[in-house]
């Protein structure tokens, strides 16, 4: 197989005596969504923030598209090329949902160091951004302002922001964290649309979206990688149902 | 518009008297002050209570220059914005790397050195300030001792900021700057470091201070490190908070209401601090979006 999009070399993390990553690795290929389950406490959310960039591992490496990133800060990521979801929303709520993603496209499209013409009157930012809603099915919403959108309109817009920054990796935080039935059942369709152009990391909760999207799936317990493998695979494995899918299920 | 408006007609209907026309002046100087503050309060969300300090150093340039018999207006004011935006391009590469109360205490810190500072400078007044005997000279010419003249240059700088201002913050410069103010998290996510953009904003806040500093001192032709002092900052930001952080032009207003009111209220009585600072702590508890928000529900 080609050389992996995203590869985590056994990176470990430590607050104080608590040690929330354990020499984990785990790749992601272009074209392949690999989602990470686990209970909570497990340090799914410490593992994004070091795959984004927020946190930096104390041992291990991360290398994204062939290059060792990980002392690169959030920003510098991004611009590699790696976009990242918020598990609680993060929308700019002052702003037009077409202003919020209009920023996205404009980090990829010229240097922002420009002082008079008005940003909202550049018609190839607001095409872009517009595309990215449509994508999304938000495009009806452009006017909005972002803090008035429902909770499903904001994971709809955190989504069409990270593909507004033409990533070639999604890192994906709980995007159908809240989301009802019908609007799982939408992002679930969405996700599964965008494989093919993107790798994508999902940290998910839920069981059924992950099982019905995934590629490959890594079990975290305990800050520790106990499985790696196709969801029939995981669905087997007697460590997996004893740490996590026999509580849960 | 209807601010402008009202500033331009002042001196045509009975504010042209010397002493409500320089009063009016002090006004626009302070309100310019007050509108390179809004761009970093109202725009980047950076709370500055060093913003004196601008107005110092390009008061203290002016003086400098005086000193060594250099008064010509095309060598004054670019020294004296060049100065502020230096100075505040040094300290703001220091504060802007501290958010929140962090960037309020650093920044009035570097306000205070740059008051003892002042205070300290015994070759031009020290404590006791230096007086000018004369203003800048524009060509050659002694035109900005005319009353009307300083009144309608002032006027239009004010709007010449104000426009650039707004220009700015709806540019893509601005949109980042603004965006961080909301979510610098977000901001980072998509792919830009904040911090560049911010200590531009705030240099060239800096560099209008500087200017209006400059101004201050042709007005009153006297400098004293009271130009400097930590209240004045304060004064500065209760003129942004007043007239309303969401338009650049509320600063403008605040300064207005602020001069005005100040003014007023001490011919009343001589106790007019114990009406103005009850005042002031209504406005900030009652007045959400200041007065402009004020104007724009009745509007």
């Amino acid at each position: 197989m080609a050389e992996p999009l995203l590869d985590l070399r056994h990176i470990s993390k430590a607050f104080g005596a608590l040690q929330v990553t354990q020499d984990v690795s785990l790749q992601v290929h272009r074209g392949e969504i690999h989602a990470v389950i686990g209970p909570n406490g497990a340090g799914k959310t410490t593992l994004v923030h070091q795959v984004s960039g927020t946190l930096t591992p104390d041992t291990g490496s991360i290398h994204f598209a062939g290059q060792d990133v990980t002392r690169l800060p959030l920003a510098r990521r991004a611009r590699l090329g790696l976009a990242r979801s918020f598990q609680i929303t993060a929308v700019l709520p002052g702003f037009s949902v077409l202003e919020n993603v209009a920023l996205a496209v404009q980090a990829r499209r010229g240097s922002s160091f420009r002082f008079w013409r008005p940003a909202a009157a550049e018609p190839p930012l607001t095409a872009c951004a517009l595309d990215a809603l449509a994508q999304l099915g938000l495009a009806g919403r452009a006017e909005a302002l972002a803090g008035d959108l429902s909770h499903g309109e904001r994971r709809q817009l955190e989504l069409a922001i990270a593909l507004a920054m033409q990533p070639r990796l999604l890192l994906l935080d709980e995007p159908l964290a809240g989301a009802g039935p019908e609007e799982t059942e939408r992002l679930v369709g969405i996700l599964a649309g965008l494989k093919p152009r993107y790798g994508i990391l999902l940290v998910e909760h839920d069981m059924q979206a992950v099982f019905a999207l995934a590629d490959r799936i890594s079990v975290l317990v305990y800050g520790q990688v106990i499985a790696t493998g196709t969801p029939a695979e995981i669905r087997a494995n007697a460590d997996v149902r004893a740490a996590y899918l026999g509580e849960d299920h | 518009m209807a601010i402008f408006a009202a500033l331009a007609l002042a001196p045509l209907v009975g504010f042209g008297a010397g002493h409500s026309l320089s009063l009016l002046a002090r006004a626009m100087i302070l309100g310019l002050g007050a509108l390179g503050l809004n761009l970093l309060v109202g725009g980047a969300g950076l709370i500055s209570l060093g913003h004196a300090a601008s107005f110092g150093i390009g008061a203290y340039a002016l003086v400098m220059l005086d000193a060594a018999g250099q008064t010509d207006a095309g060598v004054v004011f670019p020294v004296a914005v060049l100065a502020a935006a230096l100075f505040a391009l040094l300290t703001g590469a220091v504060a802007i790397r501290t958010a929140g109360v962090n960037f309020i205490m650093i920044t009035l810190a570097f306000g205070q050195m740059a008051f003892f500072t002042a205070a300290s400078l015994s070759a031009y007044g020290g404590d006791d300030g230096y007086t000018l005997y004369g203003r800048t000279r524009l060509f050659g010419t002694r035109l900005l001792e005319n009353r009307w003249f300083f009144h309608y240059l002032l006027l239009a700088l004010l709007v010449l900021a104000w426009v650039v201002g707004r220009r700015l913050l709806a540019s893509r410069f601005g949109r980042v700057l603004r965006a961080a103010r909301e979510n610098p998290l977000r901001v980072q996510a998509i792919g830009f470091s904040p911090t560049p953009y911010r200590l531009l904003a705030y240099t060239l806040a800096g560099a209008l201070g500087g200017l209006a500093g400059a101004l201050l001192a042709n007005a009153t032709e006297f400098v004293a490190p009271s130009f400097i002092a930590w209240q004045r900052s304060g004064d500065l930001l209760f003129m942004v908070i007043l007239g309303g952080l969401g338009e650049l032009h509320g600063a403008i207003l605040g300064a207005l209401a602020f001069v005005l009111l100040e003014e007023y209220l001490a011919e009343l009585t001589p106790h007019w601090r114990l009406i103005f600072g009850p005042l002031l702590v209504l406005v900030a508890l009652y007045l959400k979006g200041g007065l402009l928000g004020l104007v724009q529900r009745r509007g």
